[in-house]
Parts: C-alpha cells; sequence; structure tokens
C-alpha cells in the first residue's frame, strides 16, 4: 500500500507497483489534463509536479511515489489561473494545447527554482517537452511574462 | 480543388429540434447549407483533395440565439491547432454584429448536413468565409426586421448598433438580441439579394487578432482531447498490430497476457481486405481495466506473424530504385514551350538529383478512440480530421448504415493528417462490438510511429539548360513516389493530379520551355497526407535546383530569384477540374515576387557575407492558393551543428480570418519544417519500420528549433486562402541554401543527419 497525496488531498494505491502514476492519475483518478505523449519521459506531455519539482509521471512507478506530494494541471488551477496560466493566455501560446498543461508544469517548476530565467536556462529546462505544433516561441515569451509578473 | 460555385440556402429552423437541450423556448435558430451547383466528385485527385470535394456537400452551420442574449455559433471543423474553433465563429458574429463574449461556440457532430468537415488541405476559411457572413447577415437583418415590427418602424430606420442589439436612433430606442429572438423566429427568410454585407471597414472580428476561444481551458487541462474521453464501464484496449503491412497472425500465445493484473482478454482483429484504405491493421488486442495494463498485457504476447509480401521492403533498396525511375522518361504532367527542342539547342546543362525520405506525423496525442455499441447503434469519441469518414468505416466494419453511428468530435491533440484516418476508431468500433462494452483503443507513441500512413518518400531529377547569363531556356523536372492512391487502390503507381498540383505541375519561373514528369512507384507502407503533402519534396527540388543555378552562375540568389520569377504574369496549370479554382485564384507571379522582397527586405538579405559557418537561405512556394517566402538564417559550428537564430516569413494568403492565428501556423510551420529537414526520416527493413519513439525519430525542440520566426501578412483583398500548411514548403529548400551558403555544402538529400549535420 502506498500512501500520497494528490493536489493536497491524501490517496493511497494498492494496484501493481509498476503503473506508472501517469495512469493512475488519468485512468483510476479521471485527471486527465495530465497528458500521454511517448511513454519514455522524452516528450514532458505527462509532466507533473512532485514536491514542487517536475517530474514525468509516464516514468514514475507508483511504488516510488510514497510519501510525495504530487500535484497536477487541476491542483495548480484550483484557485483561478496561476500567473504562468495567465502568462499562456495573455501570449496566446496554446495551439493545439495536447502538450501545454505540461509545458505549464515544466515552467512553473523552472520559475520555482529560478524567478528570472535566461533564454538559455529556458531552453535548458524546457528542452525535454515537445511541442509537435511548434509554439517554442511564445512558450519562451511566456515565461518571460511570467516571471516579469511575478517579479 | 474544390468546386466554387455554390448555392447557399438559409432555413428558418427555430421550431425543429435542432440542437436539443442547447436552446430555449424562444430562440431563434438558423440553419445555413450551400449546395454545389455542379455536385461532381473531383476524379484523379489525391483522396485528400478527393474527400474534400465529395459529392454528397451541404455545408451548413447552425446559429441560434437564445432569448438571455447568448448567441451559440455551431464549429463544424475540427479544432487541432489550427483555430478554426476561433476564426470561423467569429466571422458568423461579425456579419451578426454580435458581442463575441456572448458567443458560445458548440462543436458540430460528423453529419453531412454541415458540408464537407474534412479538416485538411487547408480551406477551412477559404471554403466557408462566404457562407459564415452570408449566415451572419441573414441573421441580422432578421433580427433589424423583428425590430422594425415590433416599434412600427421602418426597417431603414433600425441598426444592429451597438452589437448584440438592434436601435432606432431618432426616438432612442433599443432592443437586445436575446429579446429580439422569438421575433426574428418568425421572419421570412431574406432573399440572399437582400443581405447586405459590410464593408472590410466595417469588420469587427474579421482580419483582427483574436485569443483561441478555448485557450483557458486548454491552460487549465479542462480541454477533452480524444485520448481524455471517459465513458462509465468503459474497457481500454491496446492492439498488437502486424509489424509488416499485409501480415497477419499465424499463432498467438496469451497465456502470460492473461495473467498480468487488470487484462481481461484477447481479441484477434482481422487482417484488412486490400486495399487497407481506413481499415484496421488486423492483430490481437488486450482488453483491460486501464490503459496500463493493456499496455503491459501487449508486452506479454507471443505472436508468430505470416509477414506478407511487403517483407521485402528495404528503404535503402527502395531509394536506388526510385532514383532510377527517376532517371527514365516518365508521364507528362504538364508542359510550356518545347523542352526537347530547347535542350536540342545545347548549351550548357546543369542536373541535380533529389531525394526525402518517409515522414511520421508523430502529433502529440497518439491515436485514440472511444466506442459504444449497443445493439445496432454506434456511438464514436474520436479526435478525428474526417467525423464522417469516420461513420462510414465504423458503419462498414460492423455491417451497419452510416446513420447508426453517431460521431463526436473531440480536441485533437496535432492531426497534421494522420487524423484524417479512421482506423484506430474502427479498432474501438469492432472491439466494443466483441465485447459488449465501451472500448477506449489507446496507441502508444510506438503505434503511432510503427503504423502511420507515411509522408512519401520520394526521388527528383531535374535538368535545365542554361544561357550564357546563365537562365534557364529549358528546364525538365521528375518526381517518382509512391502516391497517396496506393491507400485506396493496390495497383496505383503514379501520382495523382492532385499530388501534381501539389508543386509539381508548374513551376513560377520565367522559362521559355518546361516539362513535368512522374514515374512509378509501388507504395509497400500505408501512405497518407501529411501538412503540406508533396509539396514537401516538390518545393525542396524546385527551390534547392533554383539556388544551384544562381550559384553556378556566380549570382546572389536573391537577385537570380527574382530574376527567375520575371515579369508580372499569371502561371498557367493543366487544364482540367480546377479551372473555376484558377479563375477565382490565379497563380500571379507579382505575388510571389511581392513576399520575396518582403521577406529579404525584412531579413536585411545581402548586408553581411556569408560564409564560415554563417549564412542566409530563400525560398519561395505558392501552395494552398498561398503564396509564401521563407529566408532561414543559419549558423553551422565545426562539428556541422546548425543553429537556426531567425527566420524570416512573408505570405499573401489573401483576406486572413484571424492574424494572430496566421502567425503562429508560420510559427509553428518553420519549427514543423526544420523537424523534418533535421532528423526527419522513417525507414524500413524487411517491411518493418525502424523507428519507434521520439529518441530515434526526433522532432525540433526549443533548444535547436529556430529561436525566432518574423512572420509578415500581406495585408490583401484576394479571397482567404490557405494558411496552415503553406509555410511547410519553402522552409527546407530556405534551410539548405542557407546550408550551402554558410558552408559550401549542398543538401541534396534530407534530412540533415543524412548529411554531416546535425
Amino acid at each position: 500500500m502506498v500512501h500520497f497525496k494528490v493536489n493536497g488531498q491524501a490517496r493511497t494505491f494498492d494496484g501493481d507497483p509498476e503503473m506508472p502514476l501517469l495512469w493512475y492519475l488519468r485512468d483510476i483518478l479521471g485527471l486527465t489534463g495530465t497528458k500521454f505523449g511517448c511513454g519514455m519521459a522524452l516528450c514532458g506531455a505527462c509532466t507533473v509536479l512532485e514536491n514542487g519539482k517536475a517530474v514525468r509521471s509516464c516514468s514514475t512507478q507508483m511504488s516510488k511515489v510514497e510519501g510525495a506530494d504530487i500535484t497536477t494541471i487541476e491542483g495548480i488551477s484550483a484557485r483561478g489561473p496561476h500567473p504562468v496560466q495567465k502568462a499562456w493566455e495573455q501570449i496566446n501560446v496554446p495551439q493545439c494545447g495536447y502538450c501545454q498543461t505540461g509545458q505549464i508544469m515544466q515552467a512553473v517548476s523552472l520559475l520555482a527554482s529560478k524567478p528570472h530565467p535566461s533564454d538559455a536556462d529556458i531552453d535548458d529546462q524546457m528542452s525535454g517537452n515537445i511541442c509537435r505544433c511548434g509554439t517554442y516561441q511564445r512558450i519562451r515569451a511566456a515565461i518571460h511574462q511570467a516571471a516579469k509578473e511575478t517579479a | 480543388m474544390i468546386r466554387e460555385e455554390k448555392t447557399t440556402f438559409i432555413e428558418n429552423v427555430s421550431r425543429r429540434n435542432f440542437l436539443q437541450g442547447m436552446l430555449s423556448a424562444g430562440a431563434f435558430v438558423l440553419c445555413v447549407r450551400t449546395s454545389p451547383l455542379l455536385a461532381k466528385a473531383a476524379r484523379n485527385r489525391a483522396p485528400s483533395l478527393a474527400t474534400v470535394d465529395a459529392a454528397a456537400f451541404h455545408p451548413g452551420v447552425y446559429l441560434g440565439i437564445n432569448p438571455d442574449g447568448t448567441v451559440f455559433i455551431v464549429a463544424h471543423r475540427t479544432e487541432m491547432g489550427n483555430g478554426v474553433r476561433t476564426s470561423l465563429p467569429r466571422i458568423v458574429a461579425d456579419e451578426l454584429d454580435a458581442d463575441w463574449t456572448r458567443v458560445t461556440v458548440i462543436q458540430g457532430d460528423g453529419d453531412e448536413k454541415y458540408g464537407s468537415q474534412d479538416t485538411d488541405g487547408s480551406h477551412s476559411v477559404r471554403e466557408f468565409f462566404e457562407p459564415l457572413r452570408e449566415a451572419g447577415a441573414t441573421a441580422r437583418l432578421m433580427l433589424v426586421r423583428a425590430a422594425a415590427q415590433q416599434w412600427g418602424v421602418p426597417e431603414a430606420q433600425c441598426v444592429a448598433d451597438p452589437p448584440h442589439a438592434v436601435s432606432h436612433k431618432s426616438s432612442n430606442r433599443q432592443l437586445g438580441y436575446g429579446e429580439l429572438a422569438a421575433l426574428a423566429a418568425k421572419q421570412p427568410i431574406p432573399k440572399k439579394e437582400e443581405l447586405k454585407l459590410k464593408s472590410r471597414q466595417q469588420w469587427r472580428y474579421i482580419g483582427k487578432p483574436a485569443p483561441g476561444y478555448d485557450l483557458a481551458n486548454i491552460c487549465s487541462g479542462k480541454s477533452v482531447f480524444g485520448m481524455d474521453v471517459r465513458v462509465d464501464g468503459m474497457l481500454y484496449a491496446a492492439v498488437a498490430h502486424p509489424p509488416v503491412l499485409g501480415g497477419k497472425v499465424k499463432a498467438v500465445d496469451d497465456s502470460a497476457t492473461l495473467k498480468v493484473r487488470g487484462v481481461r482478454q484477447t481479441i484477434p482483429i482481422d487482417p484488412f481486405k486490400p486495399p487497407h484504405a481506413f481499415q484496421p491493421l488486423g492483430g490481437v488486442a488486450v482488453i483491460a481495466d486501464n490503459t496500463w495494463s493493456a499496455f503491459k498485457g501487449r508486452k506479454q504476447l507471443k505472436i508468430d506473424w505470416d509477414n506478407g509480401a511487403n517483407s521485402g521492403y528495404n528503404s535503402a533498396d527502395y531509394k536506388k530504385q526510385l532514383q532510377e525511375t527517376a532517371r527514365q522518361p516518365g508521364k507528362a504532367v504538364h508542359s510550356w514551350g518545347d523542352a526537347d527542342a530547347g535542350f536540342s539547342k545545347g548549351g550548357k546543362v546543369m542536373e541535380a538529383e533529389y531525394f526525402a525520405p518517409h515522414l511520421a506525423h508523430a502529433s502529440m496525442e497518439p491515436p485514440a478512440a472511444v466506442a459504444d455499441v449497443r445493439g445496432d447503434k454506434v456511438t464514436v469519441w474520436s479526435p478525428t480530421q474526417n467525423p464522417v469518414g469516420l461513420r462510414e468505416e465504423v458503419a462498414k466494419a460492423l455491417g451497419l448504415k452510416k446513420e447508426d453511428v453517431i460521431c463526436h468530435v473531440t480536441f485533437l491533440g496535432g492531426g497534421f493528417g494522420r487524423k484524417s484516418k479512421p482506423d484506430y476508431a474502427v479498432e474501438a468500433a469492432v472491439l466494443s462490438k466483441k465485447t459488449g462494452k465501451p472500448v477506449k483503443v489507446v496507441w502508444s507513441r510506438e503505434d503511432d510511429i510503427k503504423f502511420d500512413y507515411y509522408h512519401s518518400v520520394a526521388a527528383m531529377y531535374i535538368k535545365a539548360a542554361v544561357d550564357a547569363s546563365g537562365k534557364p531556356t529549358a528546364w525538365l523536372q521528375r518526381s517518382v513516389f509512391p502516391p497517396i492512391s496506393s491507400t485506396f487502390d493496390k495497383d496505383a503507381v503514379y501520382g495523382s493530379a492532385g499530388e501534381m498540383s501539389l508543386g509539381w505541375d508548374v513551376i513560377p519561373f520565367d522559362v521559355a520551355n518546361f516539362r513535368a514528369e512522374n514515374g512509378p512507384a509501388a507504395a509497400h507502407v500505408r501512405i497518407g497526407w501529411l501538412r503540406s503533402v508533396a509539396n514537401i519534396y516538390h518545393a525542396f527540388a524546385v527551390q534547392s535546383f533554383a539556388n544551384e543555378l544562381a550559384h553556378a552562375a556566380n549570382r546572389d540568389p536573391y537577385d537570380y530569384l527574382l530574376e527567375m520569377i520575371g515579369p508580372a504574369r499569371v502561371v498557367e496549370g493543366p487544364k482540367g477540374e480546377d479551372d473555376e479554382l484558377s479563375r477565382k485564384y490565379p497563380y500571379e507571379t507579382a505575388r510571389l515576387r511581392h513576399v520575396a522582397e518582403l521577406a529579404a527586405t525584412k531579413a536585411n538579405w545581402g548586408k553581411k557575407k556569408p560564409g564560415n559557418g554563417w549564412g542566409m537561405g530563400i525560398a519561395v512556394h505558392r501552395s494552398f492558393l498561398t503564396y509564401v517566402a521563407t529566408v532561414v538564417e543559419v549558423e553551422v559550428d565545426g562539428q556541422g551543428t546548425v543553429r537556426i537564430p531567425n527566420v524570416y516569413t512573408a505570405l499573401d494568403a489573401g483576406i486572413v480570418a484571424n492574424p494572430d492565428m496566421v502567425q503562429s501556423q508560420f510559427q509553428g510551420a518553420a519549427v514543423f519544417g526544420t523537424s523534418l529537414a533535421r532528423t526527419g526520416e522513417i525507414t524500413a527493413t524487411n517491411g518493418a519500420i525502424d523507428q519507434s519513439n521520439f529518441f530515434d525519430y526526433q522532432v525540433a525542440r526549443i533548444n535547436n528549433a529556430p529561436a525566432h520566426v518574423d512572420v509578415q501578412i500581406v495585408e490583401s483583398d484576394a479571397p482567404p486562402a490557405g494558411v496552415g500548411e503553406p509555410g511547410v514548403p519553402p522552409f527546407a529548400p530556405a534551410l539548405c541554401n542557407a546550408i550551402y551558403a554558410a558552408t559550401g555544402k549542398r543538401v541534396r538529400e534530407l534530412p540533415l543527419t543524412r548529411n554531416g549535420f546535425a
């Protein structure tokens, strides 16, 4: 039996310990804001926060989340848009939008560790998140915008 | 590519049961349909275009006003990042003089009553601009007449101003659209001649930048993509597909699979009957309580496959075949002057061969669908670019009528043409029927990359005779690729007229003698259309060759390109079914030249000497009726690593509905172009695809995509053209031309990784 929190709520899990957190969130809890893109931690669509830090939920087994505090996109949206989400809206970042929740979670994590990232910091921290529509230019602008807003 | 002649019918359906649940009593609802005067399916077309032209052609959209003033507008086409859920309803809202903040957009199910829903070919705004404006204007006029009647004043004294209301200025009276809805619903439908469409200066929304309608929901994870659909009692399925196209299961041992926690059963799926079209590939499905169990169980299957006839498909050998075919005379596609006579005059002859590999779509959301079969009724929720086709395919597979299948269209996590093919939704329907429960089929990334409808591999050969000044006097070009029609006709080997029209049957150059040819190639994988389709390899060849001619003549490539485009004129393509379209959208070289000038000027072309690892390249291309010029700036280091600091694109797409969305499409096209040019390559060994996920099918990331893409949109009164695809074709040749300027190394084969670049 694994004990952990999702968006502040205590949870337990006694299913297949190899099940990735991604499928627990999506199929068991119904939190579908976290997306499936590759299953190998190559694309970042499944990014959530574990104790405030971005992790790839597709490659995080349920056996490894004991004691963890997991935050999903639904968690950061609970009290109205987060500054990163506001910046995403101001810059009109998304095209199809599928990767954007993962991008936003990664950006939240980035800004928590580096409140004023340079372009190089953004390239470094966001390069694990693929956007096939190609919104990278706007993602970079939105991260700078969010940094400015939260300053 | 479509017949433009249409008759618009607008019906008042206020008293009928349309969109039940969305409407209160007293709502005012218009149904707009347009029917072609000549309903005729295009022949000899790439199916992507042929389906666009399907004979059953009744485009329409519902627009309604509730007594509370809510205006609802049905978005009947698919949202996949193209912005149609914003741009199309805003066209209606503009002519309606509606307050956009009081508009609710509803996604239309798959239904012929809406007209073409095939969201491919970059024609959503182009095809529906006029019918949607007429729909809005019709409703506005009926609201104005309702107000005039209510007040007992002449119609001419009533105006739809401020938005969402009708005013009688002299008596200072005003009624909101909600208040007028019930009375408007009783007005007869005005004739088309009575409608007064707004002038460009009066537009509120058309041509003005607007954020996406679904922006907040997307950013908070609330938008429901196909992958996100959940239905009570739903089971999950993963399918083990035959590794080679046309392969069959010889024997299967599922004993280990059935021991996996959460796995319920395995179900064989029949192999397709050729041609494969949109049928499932066949194989073995694992049915489970959640996605993970289905994936895990699938891994435990032991299947002995009969790989069949395509197991001889090896990309290296096939490439040689295509190149050999391209060196031989082919089927004439189009010509002017006399190319043979031109060449026989002697002079310097230049020739070059180009090659581009298969590509996979790799949309961020892998294919997924939920189907619920109950008796002889089916409900499908799917990310699909082709909801009516999906209904037809599901019905065919289950022996039902199309009318028995409902298709709810979800958001698409990217499509790029892959999700025009509903094979994965048919799998869900087949499995729901066999289990008696709703089933969600989830494709993994490996499924997506290994079992795609691939963009075609292609070999091109070009030859030109040049005069003493280095200008071509005769031009011959041949392309060879397994055609899209092979997906629907197993014997098809020649490119369709549609594929030839994608950048091959004409060149925009002032060359007296020209001939385009096409050679045969048999397909051994499923071939499909991918964002901008055959334009990708055709533009790569033509625009690279033009650059080679410029350098051979010791000319600046941009100056030379303008000279090649030459005097303002209309380029005539082959005569045929596109004649009406050609009249409405003639290929005007002046517009192509204009975008080249805009892009080059913005890029400061010619101000810095290329070489030593720095350079710029330019390419121009017209596709989906839009003129595009792209300048790419590169920095190439000693290891061959290519950095793209800037891209300058200029486009003329006629009237654009939402310039911010157009900016996005062209920014994204540069990234899509980077992916295909740098690393995009799908290969097969013994018929099975070699690549599987983002480590061996790499796509551009934020740290290697163009850092900045500048997009200039020509302000134009010409009718709207396409914007989703046209940014892609000129990118790869502009990039390769830039690399030549920077390094002196010519790339004639994509991707860059085949040429020592990364």
